[in-house]
């Protein structure tokens, strides 16, 4: 064949993926709109699951997602601060920071057993503390990897104005280098949080669900991503409207977050 | 804040995930251990998944899940692939300046929406689609197989584009001197200068593919059965572990442990080979 063709094929080719894979963006999200948006009620933020809303869904999300990261932030960014800071270039680092990216992409359904071993199985119920730290367990390796990524960015020569200073190791990172990243790493958290707060396979065994509002997470607790699982394979129609509709609001809240992070990083 | 104990909490907190690597397989060993002495290696090949009829005991096996996870995602391998791979062309080689943006974000997007979407909206959407196309119930091994695609597209494609990019425009501009079309500079000068990148991100595609839950657990049909075309509804191992674990008890619960566990070391080598072999980040 022509060469000239086949360049002209394989471009036309590449054209189309990228429309297919834009073309799939918006089939999803214009039907998630239509079907979230004429399934949602006022009452559907005002009533708890039993009621037929996702009052306390949303809360029981966010909370477990809040528990994770005040779990995941400080151990993420304390790692990161380590391979970036304390053993850069060193072979220990380099495994450390490849095994935290396997974690990465662990299968989340083997966090969610894993955490019910020690978690569930002893205290013979599911609770809010086991859905969060399956969902720090996740968290955990995206911190670190942004934290050494943004630590990456800071220039050398601050590292040095602050040795010149005389100022001691840990607070060159405390006061300038993490200040330096301020901007990328919390991105990188709000980025992090937005991908845990859709997570529903590490939540099924450990948090499971709650039909009712409650704030004790020493018992089984709400999740807007187990309820939509759970609620999506109902056969009555309500069930798979408040499906719909929860499905469309956590669409809009992780996408909404997305971009605010990636603004944050632009207009940097 | 103590430099010293600084220093020795940011240690332990880097290590942590190497703790976590090892407390999981060991959680999962100890709790696969009955099934483990129950069936041995032979439960790789057991076709049947059924309790004992006082409740207790039974036969537990790993075909069906196991064969439905391989063919669940060889086929979304087989239709992502080519897509990322065009996709990753077309940002790096094809798109102008104001097109890349946009596109990016787009993919990026479709990176972020969480699987269980994928999931609703396959199965309410995609899959009487598959049926009206391919036969079928609608749910099953193929519809499974292209939603799972599409979750895995974008991740590919990001991690396909970032290795293009590196190529350097130099190398690239020479083969254009030479009259060198658009195709031939992607055949004989990026590809091959950007090749481990590009394995990486199949790769680890492959092993994100084996692990995903929700998306697959709408739509493969939850079926005990081997599916013998691809329409067929059958059942992944995560699918399996997601529909009936909280159920399970004694010898199913072990055995349940020992799909986990095989499911953990499968990708963790998968993604390992990955990520240590061909995206060695360079420090």
């Amino acid at each position: 064949m022509n060469r000239l063709v086949l360049n002209k094929i394989i471009l036309l080719l590449s054209t189309v993926s990228a429309m297919i894979g834009i073309g799939f963006l918006f089939w999803i999200l214009i039907t998630l709109g239509y079907k979230g948006i004429s399934s949602i009620h006022i009452t559907t933020f005002t009533h708890d699951m039993v009621n037929g809303g996702i009052r306390n869904l949303l809360v029981g999300q966010f909370t477990m997602g809040l528990v994770a990261t005040l779990i995941a932030v400080p151990l993420g960014m304390m790692a990161g601060i380590y391979l970036r800071e304390y053993s850069y270039g060193s072979k220990l680092a380099a495994v450390l920071r490849n095994l935290s990216d396997v974690m990465m992409s662990a299968p989340s359904i083997v966090v969610g057993v894993f955490v019910y071993a020690f978690m569930v199985a002893p205290f013979g119920t599911y609770n809010g503390w086991a859905g969060s730290v399956a969902l720090a367990i996740m968290m955990i390796p995206i911190i670190v990897s942004t934290t050494d990524n943004m630590l990456s960015l800071v220039p050398q020569e601050l590292r040095e104005a602050g040795i010149a200073l005389g100022g001691s190791k840990h607070k060159i990172i405390l006061q300038i280098i993490l200040k330096a990243a301020k901007v990328g790493i919390t991105t990188g958290i709000l980025l992090s949080f937005a991908r845990i707060i859709g997570e529903t396979a590490p939540l099924l065994f450990t948090s499971s669900n709650n039909q009712f509002f409650t704030m004790n997470m020493n018992e089984q607790f709400p999740s807007l991503t187990v309820s939509i699982y759970n609620l999506a394979t109902y056969p009555d129609e309500a069930s798979r409207e408040l499906a719909w509709a929860a499905s469309f609001v956590l669409t809009v809240i992780v996408l909404l977050i997305n971009l605010i992070g990636r603004y944050a990083t632009r207009s940097k | 804040m103590n430099a010293k104990l600084f220093r020795q909490f940011s240690f332990f907190s880097a290590t942590l995930t190497f703790f976590l690597l090892v407390g999981i397989f060991a959680v999962l060993f100890d709790y696969a251990n009955e099934s483990i002495r129950e069936f041995g290696f032979k439960f790789l090949t057991i076709d049947t998944w059924e309790t004992g009829e006082d409740g207790y005991g039974g036969v537990f096996g790993g075909w069906v899940p196991i064969i439905g996870t391989l063919m669940s995602t060889l086929i979304a391998m087989a239709i992502a692939t080519p897509l990322a791979m065009g996709i990753a062309i077309f940002l790096t080689e094809i798109a102008h300046g104001y097109l890349i943006k946009p596109v990016s974000i787009a993919i990026e997007l479709l990176a972020a929406i969480p699987s269980i979407i994928y999931g609703m909206w396959g199965l309410f959407y995609f899959a009487p689609i598959v049926q009206e196309l391919f036969g079928g119930n609608g749910v099953g091994l193929l519809t499974a197989g292209i939603v799972l695609a599409i979750m895995i597209i974008p991740f590919m494609a990001a991690i396909t584009r970032d290795a293009m990019n590196t190529t350097p425009g130099a190398l690239k501009e020479s083969a254009y001197a030479m009259g060198a079309t658009t195709f031939d500079v992607i055949k004989d000068v990026v590809m091959p200068y950007s090749k481990a990148g590009i394995i990486g991100s199949i790769i680890l595609a492959l092993g994100r593919a084996l692990g995903e839950t929700m998306a697959v657990a709408f739509l493969i049909g939850s079926v005990m059965s081997v599916a013998h075309r691809v329409t067929d509804p059958t059942i992944s191992i995560p699918v399996l572990l997601a529909n009936n674990f909280s159920e399970a008890q004694d010898l199913q619960l072990s055995s349940m442990y020992y799909l986990a566990l095989l499911l953990f070391v499968v990708s963790f080598a998968v993604i390992a080979l990955a990520k240590f072999y061909f995206l060695r980040r360079s420090v």
